[in-house]
């Protein structure tokens, strides 16, 4: 749906790779125009009239993703670069003063190197411990195996919101109400959960969440990390300059802004702010529950055709999302992809950055499908045709 | 060159490529990762060189039809050649690939990648396994 909103989909070309990233609207790239051709000003500079339209649409922005994840307060939300930076400002700043060495963080091996990489490097610098929640047979999280893995000693749960190779949704909201009576916090990794549900901090009472703006029909270059306030006000910056301190007469005398510009030093993305804002107004009109039920259904459409070929190996059968990974039997998971964009379809093809993910699906590469509201069932039976002539396939993937 | 041949020889050095293997005396080879960043392939490569004489090529680990045909034939190629040979005939198949003057009589069936420049995203995968040999290569004369 919405296709023609979309100027890259008149390039012919089939993009299942929204896991990666997602094309933009029309309506987006237009407002990120608007801001360099008639107001391209700094923000926090109300002196002069374009500056001070600069401050109310970045703010406006703000306004939109609280009221998008229904957080509480605007203070709650901090522009990052993406959720990798901001699952770093985290783990860095909140977590690494926070924990004691005999701490336990537990994660799972299907998490994205954003969400373990942060987490090991506290291991390795301060001596917590990363430990795993084990995976069903369908690599899910059960509320079983999270409450089997608390030990006395476990402080956070950090986990994607949805897997970006499984597509599994998690049941974050009982993980958090078990974690909370354990004094346990919870992070949530929500750059595939974010653009695909629709969000409610409040419900979900998660502690810090991290989404990235490109994965939502927004920028690249612009992500949000959200953290109940009084977390927030205990987390450390780890940027320090322009734009996020009060006054420093001498290094003994150095006061900090308050929330949020404390935790967004340097000039910010404005653009890309103000483009998410965009993005945002733009997949609130469509309806977040109308762009899961969407793509859902297409998920089930496409499952339902490639299960019948028989040389295709499919890792997530069950999935809550627009993901499918699978694998051709004999055929390199990259000559695949090869082959499919010489017919202009682009996905996939690697460890999608899950690179522990292999020893619970015995797999090291696969092929991703990643679906978003505009793509369509003819999409679908167009590569559900090149993947059905394995022949054709092997002579034309090189 | 024919494109039937061509597809005929990546693909049957793909589905049967020389050497795939750790060799049984290990200790004589040295060995060399060499794996692309922009995708998946990654390959081991383990070399043994006497008096100055490629004496063996072998190669494990997972890669895309062309790195893996490319480094079969290219382990062919090799074998038997000096450190010397070894330098001239991978230079010549370097300015193949980027559309440079070569001498067509030395390369042999890597001639199968005489057109590769048409894809850009698989030329370094039919480069991968010279990169790793390169580097070895490096350490002598």
């Amino acid at each position: 749906m919405n296709r023609e909103d979309f100027p890259m989909l008149n390039k012919d070309i089939i993009y299942l790779d929204n896991g990666a990233t997602t094309l933009k609207p029309q309506v987006v790239i237009d407002k990120i125009v608007d801001y360099y051709t008639n107001y391209s000003a700094n923000a926090h500079r109300g002196d002069y009239d374009i500056s001070f339209k600069v401050d109310q649409e970045y703010e406006q922005a703000r306004e939109k993703v609280r009221q998008f994840i229904n957080a509480q307060k605007r203070e709650e939300i901090i522009f990052t670069s993406g959720s990798t930076e901001s699952l770093n400002m985290i783990a860095n700043g909140f977590f690494k003063n926070y924990l004691e060495p005999t701490d336990e963080i537990l994660i799972t091996t299907s998490e994205h190197a954003s969400n373990v990489l942060p987490w090991f490097h506290l291991q390795n610098t301060i001596g917590v411990q990363v430990k795993y929640i084990p995976l069903d047979n369908n690599h899910y999280v059960t509320l079983d195996n999270v409450i089997k893995s608390i030990t006395p000693n476990t402080k956070v749960i950090a986990l994607a919101g949805i897997t970006n190779v499984i597509g599994d949704e998690r049941p974050i909201k009982e993980i958090c109400h078990l974690a909370h009576q354990h004094n346990i916090f919870v992070v949530m990794d929500a750059s595939q959960y974010v653009p695909h549900r629709k969000t409610d901090v409040v419900d979900l009472d998660v502690d810090f969440l991290a989404f990235s703006g490109h994965k939502m029909c927004g920028p690249t270059g612009i992500g949000v990390l959200y953290g109940k306030k009084e977390l927030l006000e205990e987390l450390e910056p780890l940027n320090l300059g322009g734009g996020m301190n009060e006054s420093f007469d001498s290094p003994n005398e150095v006061y900090f802004k308050e929330l949020p510009a404390r935790l967004e030093a340097g000039t910010p993305n404005i653009a890309g702010a103000i483009g998410l804002g965009a993005a945002i107004d733009y997949l609130t009109k469509i309806g977040m529950t109308k762009i899961q039920e969407y793509e859902i259904n297409l998920r089930k459409y496409a499952l339902e055709k490639l299960i019948k070929i028989p040389y295709l190996d499919i890792l997530n059968i069950e999935s809550d999302s627009g993901i499918i990974a699978f694998n051709v039997e004999g055929i390199f998971s990259q000559d695949v992809a090869y082959y499919l964009n010489k017919y202009n379809i682009c996905v996939r093809a690697g460890n999608h950055c899950a690179k522990n993910l292999k020893s619970e699906v015995g797999v090291k590469n696969s092929i991703r499908l990643s679906l978003y509201f505009y793509n369509t069932e003819s999409e679908i039976d167009d590569l559900v045709e090149l993947l059905s002539n394995k022949e054709k396939m092997r002579i034309e993937m090189i | 060159m024919d494109e039937n041949l061509r597809r005929e020889i990546i693909l049957d050095h793909y589905t049967n490529p020389l050497n795939k293997k750790i060799p049984e005396n290990k200790e004589n080879y040295e060995k060399i990762n060499t794996n692309n960043s922009s995708c998946i392939d990654n390959l081991d490569i383990y070399i043994e060189i006497k008096d100055n004489l490629i004496k063996d090529i072998c190669f494990t680990g997972e890669a895309c039809a062309i790195s893996t045909s490319s480094c079969s034939i290219m382990i062919h190629n090799l074998i038997g050649k000096t450190i010397k040979e070894a330098k001239e005939y991978i230079l010549n198949f370097k300015n193949m690939i980027d559309e440079l003057p070569y001498n067509e009589d030395i390369l042999n069936e890597a001639l199968a990648y005489n057109n590769i420049y048409k894809q850009n995203n698989r030329k370094h995968c039919a480069f991968l396994p010279y990169e790793g040999i390169l580097k070895i290569l490096a350490k002598y004369e």
